[in-house]
């Protein structure tokens, strides 16, 4: 019987064939079959669905931001363990390695996605959704049920690419899926359609929040904070959520043509009939440079802030500061051609790309600086998050210096797509961006749960990720400069065996820190007694968001902060800080909960899910659903509810015990 | 102007929901942008088929850009009316806008009919990739503005010209003003030049 018209192309054929991947098949179900069972166990149901899904409240959204992220942070070092313990088996044993070629080529193509998509990407919108509104004196975000709205588009994607480990594979073609290798022709089963709709979906959610936290930055600062006067980490994700809303439509636009490509044929970037296969590559590094700096730019502004509160001065050179964080916004645009000098652009053409390159090195080493005089006469406080910024300064530093030899044309031609390159990238996202989120974690934290991490299981976890770090990716520079190309699975130079071996050992040493931080969590969790913040203030800090207590009301600020300089709460601590009066508390406005968010999402992701199996009534069927839902949300006249102002104080008077 | 037009369209200005949507019509733009960038690159790619010289019919394109034009033209009559809070004027102005809109939709849909039972549907070649998604997306957008229309239209009449309509009638015009932009450029881009060359 014929059933193509109700299951698409959907078979049995699809499910799992390797050992790796049937573990992966049934482990993945077995848990959410756990999760499932846990819920309704301690009928969870109800408080989930209310407190959680339905919410719109950034800070909790930001928590699920994080533990999504956390999540696959697991999922990608476990892709990362099979990736270098199959090179290391491959050279120790002079045999193929551990996984067939196909899987080795899934599980790099999914390590890239989920490690920059859902873990830096994901942590990014966590600490953002955490404490951009409460470090700007906001209520909440501009428009909060587009937030809910973004992250369930970005918890929705993240179903989608472990779903492809159950039913159908992933793509094996890069993590940015060059044609014509992912073209129909080459590549023509489910796994390039699971990676395009991944990163269409969680590319569209990125999009809405760029336009959210703008509009945020724009329109919700406390009364008296000029733009000037702004925390620099507010800086930093304002340049972000520009670059997000000029690069991610160039995204959309790239995967839309690639879908139609592979669904109705055409021929935007096939090698017949006309198409352009280098145009993909100049479209997707279009978007793909500007995104590694939507990456790093926050992580500087979270060092930023770190390095000012630990060191207990104002932070060196602020406009600087926000002059190197514009001027690399407006850089990162003109650089994607490096990515491919060995096209065969011509010398002036490559002249040019690696001019403005280099010339990107010169606000960053700004910023570097600008950290090193923060420190200088300091009085340094060794906490955890600086350690992680120390480890930063040393391994983002290599990176950069590195990233300014592939610049050069001349070199690039000799290093291009091999593992120098491969070293070159995660020496600056796990020792930039890494490094600064976890560190981040570290220092929000107390704001939000309302008590500490420990200190030294922290450190810990830190100094080994630097170590393994230095372990894992120094042997791949050598390597590189060896020729040894990248998503490599196979060789026969005996010679490069020992460094593959190091590099597997280094990512042993990066588990080890991945599991002391949750070790950490875990420990702090269950002594989060003697680590409650009671003050609301444990770093002694400098911004706003430390002046509500600990953990944040769900409303921020009892009474909206005023402001009159930057680092007001430091100087408002010096000046002796003012208990509010009964008066000063007014009824203020809140956004409702709503479903919608979440509904239309999944809706999102059937739709997704129809368009990679070629189930045309489930796209359908979805999208009507959709614009229905859509509308109805369009036209809910009734999304906020007024808390009195005596209520308030009750509540306000409660959070300060 | 009168005191109270005055304040609200102060209001207007400085609301959030405004900046909002015209950052999103920002990212719109890029996303066009890329489309426009890669017809431009594809359209010598004409694999032994048409090229826009042989099926463009420019004068067909002008009497779309004059009902567009026109759609436009109505859409401000219509916000005008829904300001000074005329609900019969309002009505007809914004239907006579979706009419029009409806009418440059067949038109598109009738054109693109045409190419393709002529045998240069998009999957023949790159240039035609180029074309049928440009314009379409274009479409796309058009289709989108109807709907928004019509829910607006039946809004307005069941609640009148409250300010959240206002609000979101704004909203609306500056969407379908971008569309004529938009248009504008295509049929510059698109039909003129490729009528030319």
């Amino acid at each position: 019987m014929d059933l193509s018209w109700l299951i698409g192309r959907l078979g049995l054929e699809h499910l799992p064939s390797e050992p790796a991947t049937i573990g992966a098949a049934i482990g993945m179900p077995l848990m959410a079959l756990a999760v499932v069972a846990g819920l309704t166990y301690f009928k969870k149901w109800t408080w989930l669905w209310k407190e959680w899904i339905t919410t719109v409240d950034a800070k909790k959204i930001g928590i699920m931001y994080g533990i999504v992220s956390v999540l696959m942070l697991i999922r990608g070092i476990g892709d990362a363990i099979m990736l270098r313990m199959h090179t290391a088996a491959a050279g120790i044993t002079g045999g193929d390695g551990l996984f067939q070629t196909d899987t080795f080529q899934q599980v790099f193509t999914a390590h890239g996605i989920i490690m920059i998509f859902f873990v830096a990407m994901g942590l990014m919108f966590a600490l953002i959704n955490i404490a951009l509104p409460l470090m700007i004196g906001a209520r909440d975000v501009a428009f909060p049920w587009l937030n809910s709205f973004s992250f369930w588009l970005f918890a929705v994607a993240m179903i989608l690419v472990n779903f492809s480990l159950v039913l159908g594979g992933f793509s094996n073609g890069g993590w940015l899926g060059y044609p014509p290798l992912t073209s129909l022709e080459y590549s023509p089963g489910p796994g390039v359609d699971y990676w395009l709709w991944t990163l269409q979906i969680a590319g569209i959610g990125t999009l809405l929040s760029g336009i959210n936290f703008i509009v945020t930055i724009i329109s919700h600062r406390a009364p008296g904070m000029t733009l000037m006067k702004m925390p620099v980490f507010a800086w930093s994700v304002l340049i972000t959520m520009v670059l997000v809303l000029l690069a991610f439509p160039i995204l959309t636009a790239t995967l839309s043509m690639m879908t139609l490509d592979r669904l109705f044929e055409m021929h935007f970037f096939t090698s017949e009939a006309g198409g352009n296969p280098m145009m993909y590559v100049n479209l997707i590094w279009a978007w793909g440079h500007p995104e590694v700096y939507i990456l790093v730019l926050p992580a500087f502004g979270i060092f930023s802030e770190i390095v000012s509160v630990m060191a207990r001065k104002a932070l060196f050179g602020y406009k600087t500061m926000v002059a190197a964080l514009t001027a690399i916004m407006f850089f990162s645009f003109l650089v994607w051609q490096h990515h491919f000098f060995t096209m065969g652009a011509g010398a002036n053409v490559n002249a040019f790309f690696g001019i403005m390159t280099m010339i990107i090195a010169i606000p960053t080493g700004v910023k570097i600086f600008n950290w090193l005089f923060t420190m200088y006469r300091g009085k340094i406080k060794f906490t955890t998050p600086m350690i992680w910024f120390l480890c930063f300064v040393a391994t983002f530093t290599i990176g950069g210096v590195t990233g300014v030899m592939m610049a050069v044309p001349a070199i690039d031609y000799q290093v291009h797509n091999t593992l120098f390159l491969v070293a070159h990238f995660h020496n600056t996202i796990i020792g930039g961006v890494v490094f600064a989120f976890l560190a981040a974690i570290t220092y929000w934290f107390p704001k939000i749960f309302g008590f500490r991490l420990h200190e030294g299981l922290g450190k810990i976890a830190a100094y080994f990720w630097q170590i393994g770090f230095l372990l894992a990716f120094m042997p791949l520079y050598a390597l590189g400069l060896m020729g040894a190309v990248r998503r490599l699975d196979n060789y026969d130079n005996p010679e490069w065996t020992p460094f593959f071996v190091v590099s597997g050992i280094g990512v042993l040493a990066i588990t080890l820190g991945a599991g002391m931080l949750v070790v950490q969590i875990a420990y702090s969790v269950y002594k989060r007694k003697t680590l409650r913040d009671k003050t609301g203030d444990p770093w002694d800090g400098r911004t706003l968001e430390w002046s509500t207590p600990s953990p944040a009301p769900f409303y921020n600020f009892a009474v909206i902060p005023k402001v009159t300089r930057r680092d007001e709460w430091w100087y408002q601590k010096l000046d002796g800080v003012k208990s509010l009066k009964r008066s000063d508390y007014k009824d203020i406005v809140l956004p409702k909960n709503s479903s919608l968010g979440f509904v239309i999402a999944v809706l999102v992701g059937l739709f997704g899910f129809g368009a990679i199996w070629h189930v045309w009534w489930l796209m359908i069927v979805s999208m009507v659903a959709i614009i229905y839902f859509a509308i109805r949300r369009g036209l809910d006249d009734d999304v906020e509810y007024t808390i009195p102002a005596v209520e308030l104080y009750r509540l306000d008077k409660e959070a300060r015990g | 102007m009168t005191k109270s037009t005055a304040t609200l369209m102060q209001k207007e200005h400085s609301s959030p929901a405004q900046l909002g949507f015209w950052l999103y019509i920002m990212s719109d733009l890029m996303l066009f942008a890329a489309f426009f960038a890669t017809y431009m690159i594809l359209r010598p790619g004409a694999n032994d088929g048409p090229s826009s010289g042989d099926i463009f019919d420019v004068n067909f394109a002008l009497v779309e850009t004059l009902v567009l034009l026109a759609s436009s033209f109505t859409c401000g009559l219509a916000y005008l009316a829904a300001k000074y809070k005329q609900k019969v004027s309002f009505t007809r102005w914004l239907a006579a806008t979706l009419v029009l809109g409806l009418v440059f939709l067949g038109m598109e849909i009738y054109e693109f009919a045409e190419f393709i039972l002529a045998g240069h549907g998009p999957d023949h070649s790159a240039f035609l990739s180029g074309f049928f998604s440009l314009v379409g997306l274009h479409g796309l957008h058009i289709t989108a503005g109807i709907i928004w229309g019509v829910v607006l239209l039946g809004y307005i009449t069941k609640r009148g010209l409250n300010k959240n309509a206002l609000r979101r009638l704004g909203l609306f015009s500056v969407f379908w003003h971008f569309l004529d932009v938009v248009w504008i450029f295509i049929f510059t881009i698109v039909y003129l030049m490729g009528v030319v060359s």
